[in-house]
């Protein structure tokens, strides 16, 4: 368990204890934060489950592979910490995160 | 019968609980509850025929929402129920089991169920279907006993259950009626490339080919029955030759029906305060040919028209018009499209089909109408604005792969595309 910050587009923020083993966008899913679309359920199809990421240790951060990049040039709201949830597998040693639901292009 | 639900939602798929989640996103606060058939909380069905049948997803990875989500937000769901009969005068609808509800509004968000095979044996032990959770664990137990597998119908859901069962390492051969495959959905060129593809993975691969009977061996199936005589061997036969929309109670009830629910672009329906959405909605899609009226099996097109749905209800009705677009997993080729293809009048292939990372743009009337992509999220990605804006660019720009898509996306003006020439602005003749 990770204490993971969930922002909505509205502002509203939510603490959630994020498990490890599955991905940031099932967790913010798992909490009932209905925002997050992720329309195609983390198979990297879409680019629905956008979110601005800190973590307290980035270099445990899987890079952002060429599809990802893609999907993510997508968005007209991308910024330099964006990602797609469902590319990042929770584990513990990455320690507090937070992440804010990007707006819907 | 208790109070009416200002919001009844008859369907728990896609459509049917995005509906829900996006009237409690727009403020609704009125109450809402979902009536589906099966006895799970709503859940993703692309994975079905993909992860989940390959053993590589478990279910609960499959759930929408957790269940906490459906009660955190006064969402009463009414699993395993059949709705029936509606009536809209007394805005009632009564299931199977004699349950009875009322509605303020109701959205009929009842998707569609598979087209039987039409031919004898049909009904055999061991002939299944994908659409449902149920269908794939019923595949899933009687696996371990199949070497040799049928699947009939080349569309996506054949195709991508071919491609995970020859990866389970079952023989696999795939029957598609017409002479090509995805020939629904797809031009000429994608469909050859992956009729390659999966003859490459070692798929029995037969176009033209019409089943006469399934043959069976103490009640189940053991074989095919070809026209012209020959008899596969096939322990198992999985179905994917389309769906039919569920429509019959609406139907009933006096709302217009065609292959589909007709709504408005709105999705209303003939019938008062009934609305339809997803699988089942026949609908003026702005991105299919002028004048024709679709269905549309989507991801895409049920959140789509949920929140078009949820918009209207709430009071702020928006014209549907949002872009479609789909994907599909088969072996290590990621397909993604956007548009609708039907009605092109000239193609374009970009990139290199040996490379296995192209894509084939459609065109009509030398506008962008569509494209499908293999391995290439970046097509995909400025292809689909390039479907939003409509924008006409000439076929020889669009093959050069040194010129990215993206620099061919006409210029937004106040966040609205304004539908444009893009050659013309880029100076090209």
């Amino acid at each position: 368990m990770t204490n993971l910050l969930v922002i909505t587009p509205s502002g509203s923020r939510r603490r959630i204890e994020a498990a490890a083993g599955i991905t940031i966008m099932e967790n913010i899913r798992n909490a009932g934060v209905g925002e997050l679309a992720a329309l195609c359920g983390g198979c990297r199809s879409c680019a629905t489950c956008h979110v601005y990421l800190e973590v307290e240790r980035p270099d445990l951060l899987p890079p952002i592979s060429d599809e990802e990049n893609d999907l993510l040039d997508s968005s007209d709201h991308r910024r330099t910490n964006s990602r797609l949830s469902c590319q990042i597998v929770v584990k513990a040693e990455m320690g507090m995160m937070s992440a804010e639901i990007a707006p819907e292009t | 019968m208790s109070l009416p639900f200002e919001a009844l939602i008859v369907g728990a798929g896609h459509a049917g609980a995005h509906t829900a989640i996006f009237l409690r996103q727009h403020g609704h606060v009125g109450s809402i509850a979902i009536i589906g058939d099966e006895p799970e909380l709503p859940y993703e069905r692309p994975p079905l025929s993909k992860d989940y049948l390959g053993g590589t997803k478990s279910f609960d990875r499959l759930l929408l929402r957790p269940a906490e989500f459906w009660t955190d937000n006064a969402i009463a769901m009414l699993p395993g129920r059949r709705v029936e009969t509606i009536d809209p005068r007394s805005q009632t609808v009564t299931c199977a089991d004699g349950s009875c509800y009322s509605y303020v509004n109701l959205i009929w968000a009842a998707g569609g169920r598979p087209r039987s095979l039409p031919c004898p044996g049909g009904d055999l032990a061991g002939v299944h279907q994908i659409r449902s959770r149920a269908d794939v664990d019923a595949i899933a137990t009687e696996l371990a006993q199949a070497r040799d597998i049928c699947v009939i119908g080349g569309g996506y859901i054949g195709l991508e259950a071919a491609a995970v069962l020859t990866k389970l390492g079952k023989r696999v051969t795939l029957l598609e009626a017409m002479d090509r495959v995805l020939a629904r959905v797809a031009g000429d060129e994608l469909s050859r490339f992956y009729e390659r593809e999966h003859r490459a993975h070692g798929v029995d691969l037969r176009l033209n080919a019409r089943v006469r009977e399934l043959i069976g061996k103490s009640g189940r199936v053991a074989g095919v029955l070809l026209d012209e005589g020959e008899v596969l061997p096939a322990e198992m036969v999985i179905v994917g030759i389309g769906i039919l929309p569920n429509l019959e109670p609406l139907a009933a009830a006096g709302a217009r029906c065609r292959d589909g629910v007709e709504v408005d672009e709105f999705c209303r329906t003939s019938l008062p305060n009934i609305y339809a959405v997803g699988d089942c909605a026949r609908h003026t899609n702005t991105f299919a040919q002028e004048g024709t009226r679709i269905r549309l099996e989507s991801v895409q097109n049920a959140s789509d028209q949920a929140n078009c749905v949820a918009k209207a209800i709430v009071g702020r009705p928006e014209r549907y018009s949002a872009t479609p677009w789909f994907w599909s997993d088969q072996y290590d080729l990621r397909l993604q499209t956007a548009g609708l293809s039907a009605g092109y009048d000239e193609v374009v292939i970009r990139g290199d089909q040996a490379a296995r990372k192209f894509s084939v743009i459609y065109l009509r009337g030398g506008r962008f109408q569509a494209i499908d992509c293999v391995n290439n999220a970046k097509d995909f990605v400025a292809g689909k604005r390039l479907v939003a804006t409509r924008a006409t660019v000439s076929a020889d720009r669009l093959a050069d792969t040194e010129t990215p898509l993206k620099a061919l996306i006409p210029p937004a003006v106040d966040g609205q595309f304004i539908e444009q020439d893009a050659t013309a602005r880029q100076g090209v003749s």
